[in-house]
């Protein structure tokens, strides 16, 4: 299968912080793939790389067949990353938001009027000034500029924080959707048993570097036997260390 | 697993010190700049000899009131430092040039060391002109049109360096710095052009002009000066700009034990993520 | 983005200078807090140079274009908070907007604001100073000229400085030095006009177009590289 994402070795620093420290990562197109890991292990870097806004200085990287060491720019507006952050205007309106990000990635007027109507901000919403959302509220409107836009890759980071219970199935069936519509889906989550139920491959990260690559998911609950066979299973970190 | 992986840091870690430490065992002095100083050293004293006593007082043209008398030697030690200050501005912008081109660190750390120099070169430009205003005008500042770009653009340096002082990431100070250090020069001709017009709209010279007549004696001073200052200019360039790349290369040795120190978390966590995880870190050590 | 034809950039430009207005309509920070601090300027101005018309009078050059670089540095730190607010910031860079489209419609925002406020002033140094203005044309071109140098650099260092540590107190500093040329520029220019002596303005005129285009074409170079976390 084409790859979507292909890491070999990728490194990224935060400063001086190497939060990548040599990543091993392949996603195919049509996928939906799982990061997990303890809080900073490099679940958000891994995400935001893909997004061409960190840059990687070594190893290899590409992304959507674009080499991320050699314009990052060229990917970043046929990816959607969903972060912590909002990334609105506070003062404008819901629909003034979507629609100017729309039309920012050349996306028409109704893709983003559809896409508020799917997240459910349609009517009195649409005119509410995102200072006064609450925070699943702001989710939702992020989420809308995403489905406006329609990316090749969503990167999604956390994205059932904040949403209620009808907003997470809206999430997970977004997700489905958008792996039908042709397009690849990675996300970091901390509720597994959720996410692994959507996820087709579960990636664990830790000390910015893929600690487990195990395919496909739902089959093993979190903490079951690693495979020891076939699969890039293991990444033998500790031999970088010693030698 | 951490007292095995704990060893080969801390030497690592040693081992880059030192090393550093063999390359410039006297900080950032080689023998050649060692020379060079000493050199320059005997050169100011033997520069302030014949620039203060030895060369001629100013006598003007046929003795004229225009003469300048003893006054003429402060221009000895002004001109050339502030031919320096333009060199090294110069520098920086052109230093600038080359980072956003070859994006390399060296050339941020030149564009840096040299607005540094330039910094310290235009203070005492402005010193020496306003000394010399003192005694030619009466009072310590002229809106005169050179002392006024030059104090522009001393301010302008200022905050060049106060930006860089704020943005803590090595990358992104340096794409920044560079467009500020282009920008900062590019502003100089406009700075210079607008104030002398504003100048000019008001009186054309009614103050005493600085040019006393150039010869023999006072010619050898000055260029002497010119000279020295130049000198002064390279040699405080190449300690500032060994002090900046001896820095970057102790961040740089960092990298390899901040990986390895990152790579060692995933270890350092894998107990709680399961015994298989570690007996399979521990296949990973021991093939 | 590398796709960055005329028609795209002025696309980009016209959604963002769009994007900026209608921001300006819905939160009122402008029109409400830097309009009444840049008419208090000029109030400040009276207190400090005695109740003397004549002072006023002579001074309402240097005094009104004092008052617009006053209220720019205010405009600047209000727009680019914005940019660089909650994540918009990486927003703008995975937009696929062009920079340089980016770069023209911020400062075509500012610019907009900044005319308004000098419409303000020029009514505010009339009643306060008594000055009767002369020479329209040469004002009006003369205002028209310095907005754009002070919104084409003040975007290029507003841009600089945002979401950077003590960008409050840097961007002062970064920023008057370098439109120093056009405070003396605009202020001989509209002083050549209130004296109707408007050969000299227009020289000063032309200072402030070689400014304006100077930066313009800085910002339109260098605004991908500032976009940059790294």
């Amino acid at each position: 299968m084409e790859p979507v994402v292909d890491f070999r070795g990728a490194v990224c620093l935060l400063g001086r912080f190497p939060a990548l420290a040599g990543v091993d990562l392949d996603v195919a197109r049509g996928e939906i793939v799982l990061l997990q890991g303890p809080n900073g292990a490099g679940k958000t870097t891994v995400l935001r790389a893909c997004a061409g806004l960190v840059p990687v200085v070594e190893g290899d990287a590409s992304v959507l067949g674009v080499d991320l060491r050699a314009d990052r720019r060229a990917v970043r507006h046929r990816v959607g990353l969903l972060g912590h952050a909002s990334g609105l205007y506070e003062d404008l309106t819901v629909a003034d938001n979507v629609r100017f990000w729309a039309r920012a990635g050349r996306a028409h007027d109704a893709d983003a009027d559809a896409a508020m109507a799917r997240l459910g901000l349609a009517g009195r919403l649409a005119d509410v000034a995102v200072a006064r959302l609450s925070a699943g509220q702001r989710r939702r409107t992020s989420l809308a500029v995403m489905v406006a836009r329609r990316p090749e890759l969503w990167l999604l980071d956390e994205p059932h924080a904040a949403l209620d219970q009808d907003g997470r199935d809206l999430v997970d069936s977004l997700m489905a959707d958008a792996v039908a519509a042709g397009a690849t889906v990675l996300f970091a989550s901390h509720e597994l048993d959720r996410a692994q139920a959507v996820a087709h491959r579960t990636i664990t990260i830790a000390g910015g570097t893929v600690a487990v690559d195990r395919s496909p998911a739902g089959t093993a609950a979190p903490g079951a036997p690693a495979p020891t066979g076939a699969e890039p299973a293991v990444e033998p970190d500790p031999e970088a260390v010693v030698s | 697993m951490n007292t095995t992986t704990g060893g080969p840091l801390e030497d690592r870690e040693t081992g880059s010190g030192a090393g550093l430490l063999r390359v410039h065992p006297d900080g950032t002095a080689s023998p050649g700049s060692r020379r060079f100083g000493i050199v320059l050293s005997v050169s100011v004293v033997v520069f302030l000899a014949v620039a203060l006593v030895i060369s001629p007082p100013d006598s003007g043209a046929g003795a004229s009131e225009n003469a300048m008398g003893e006054m003429v030697r402060i221009m000895y030690v002004h001109v050339p430092v502030a031919n320096a200050c333009y060199l090294a501005f110069f520098m920086t912008a052109l230093a600038s040039v080359m980072y956003l081109w070859k994006k390399t660190e060296g050339w941020d750390s030149l564009a840096a060391a040299s607005a540094e120099v330039g910094v310290v070169f235009t203070a005492l430009t402005l010193a020496t002109g306003s000394i010399w205003g003192k005694i030619a005008w009466g009072t310590w500042w002229e809106w005169d049109a050179r002392l006024t770009s030059t104090l522009l653009m001393l301010v302008v340096y200022i905050g060049y360096l106060a930006l860089r002082r704020a943005i803590l990431d090595p990358v992104v100070r340096a794409k920044r710095a560079a467009i500020v250090g282009l920008v900062a020069f590019a502003n100089v001709p406009i700075v210079h052009y607008s104030v002398t017009w504003w100048r000019g709209l008001h009186q054309e010279a009614t103050i005493s002009r600085f040019d006393p007549t150039i010869d023999g004696g006072k010619l050898f001073a000055l260029m002497f000066g010119l000279l020295l200052g130049v000198a002064l200019y390279v040699w405080l360039m190449i300690h500032r700009f060994r002090l900046q790349y001896a820095e970057a290369r102790l961040e740089s040795k960092g990298l390899d034990v901040a990986l390895a120190e990152r790579r060692a978390e995933a270890v350092a966590d894998r107990p709680q993520a399961g015994a298989p995880l570690a007996a399979a870190a521990q296949k990973g050590t021991n093939p | 983005m590398s796709a960055g034809t005329p028609s795209t950039l002025f696309r980009d430009a016209a959604l963002v200078v769009g994007k900026d207005l209608r921001l300006e309509w819905r939160s009122r920070v402008i029109t409400s807090q830097v309009l009444p601090f840049a008419v208090l300027v000029l109030v400040l101005f009276a207190f400090a140079l005695d109740p003397d018309r004549r002072i006023l009078g002579e001074a309402t050059p240097g005094l009104f274009w004092l008052a617009v670089l006053f209220s720019t540095l205010l405009a600047l730190q209000r727009a680019f908070a914005v940019e660089a607010a909650d994540g918009v910031t990486d927003a703008l860079r995975l937009s696929g907007l062009d920079p340089a489209g980016i770069f023209l419609g911020k400062a075509a925002g500012i610019a907009v604001h900044l005319l308004a406020l000098e419409l303000v002033l020029g009514v505010g140094v009339t009643f306060f100073y008594g000055t009767t203005p002369h020479g329209p044309v040469l004002l009006v071109a003369t205002c028209l000229a310095a907005t754009a140098g002070l919104a084409a650099v003040g975007s290029l260092y507003g841009v600089l400085s945002a979401g950077m540590r003590a960008r409050d107190t840097l961007l002062p500093l970064l920023l008057l030095p370098v439109v120093a040329p056009v405070l003396i520029a605009a202020t001989q220019a509209f002083a050549a006009a209130y004296d109707r002596s408007s050969g000299e303005g227009w020289r000063w005129f032309g200072l402030l177009v070689v400014f304006a285009l100077l930066y313009l074409a800085i910002g339109i170079f260098a605004f991908e590289t500032l976009l940059e976390e790294s």
